[in-house]
């Protein structure tokens, strides 16, 4: 689906971004936790993931459609991204793994992405609204 | 949508981070206490904190901090000979807490950039909600 709607790939970006930054900010919460380990979700792999599963329509994220009445989900869940772990650049006596700098660099660049898909989206609907008023 | 939960998750870092004020400015307000007996004495206080799990999530995905209990340092009470304090022992000795105030006051500074790093993170979360509810207008 992501390369034949409307909004062609920025709607899936858009879902994986904000799901980003939830992990990003559980990451920035936990800054001061002992024990937590940071994660990340890798963003090539889970659009891949997301491409791949929106040509076959068989993933783990989709419905079974067993009636021709049934209806199918335009997107895919974004529940089942696959989060990773990060490797620390340190090790700390608290055997936490969260860089503060570097998630905030992180959180920034994601926020600035999803502003990007965001506008492209914006891009792409005010395209379709002159064309459907021709002014 | 996944971007409202961010307030969840950053609140609760929220909370944690008050709480942990809060024990250091406890700690700092008793760090002159005197008390008679080396038991009554008092101890610096610390919160633990924990991650919290959302058990039900394929990849146990993590949504927030919470506060497991709060500790009592165990580190040695300090004591002086002191006979003529009025809360002196039969001894002539007082008890001191054993809060570092050094210790406490890296604490305080390291507990308000958490905070501040959570406020940063739910203000961005608020700006991209913000901008996604006028998408294409």
């Amino acid at each position: 689906m992501p390369n034949n709607s409307i909004l062609g790939i920025h709607e899936t970006a858009l879902m994986i971004r904000s799901r980003r930054t939830e992990v990003l900010a559980a990451n920035i919460a936990n800054a001061d936790t002992p024990n937590y380990k940071a994660r990340d979700i890798d963003f090539m792999a889970a659009m891949r993931r997301a491409e791949k599963s929106a040509t076959n329509k068989v993933d783990v994220g989709t419905m079974a459609v067993t009636h021709d009445r049934h209806i199918q989900l335009s997107s895919p869940s974004m529940s089942n991204i696959a989060l990773r772990y990060r490797n620390p650049l340190q090790s700390s006596l608290d055997n936490n793994t969260v860089d503060a700098q570097k998630e905030h660099a992180a959180f920034m660049d994601n926020a600035l992405r999803y502003q990007a898909s965001l506008r492209f989206i914006n891009g792409r609907v005010k395209g379709l609204l002159t064309a459907i008023r021709g002014d | 949508m996944s971007l409202f939960s961010v307030f969840e998750v950053s609140g609760s870092g929220l909370s944690a981070q008050t709480l942990r004020l809060n024990t250091v400015s406890s700690n700092l307000a008793n760090a002159d206490s005197i008390s008679r007996s080396e038991k009554d004495a008092y101890r610096s206080r610390q919160p633990v904190f924990s991650q919290l799990v959302n058990k039900f999530s394929a990849n146990k995905e993590v949504t927030g901090v919470k506060v497991l209990g709060i500790v009592e340092s165990k580190a040695a009470v300090r004591s002086e000979y002191r006979p003529d304090h009025p809360m002196a022992d039969e001894n002539g000795k007082v008890y001191f807490s054993n809060v570092n105030s050094i210790e406490e006051m890296a604490n305080m500074i390291s507990a308000s950039r958490s905070y501040q790093n959570n406020i940063e993170v739910m203000n961005t979360s608020k700006q991209l909600l913000l901008r996604t509810l006028t998408m294409g207008q």
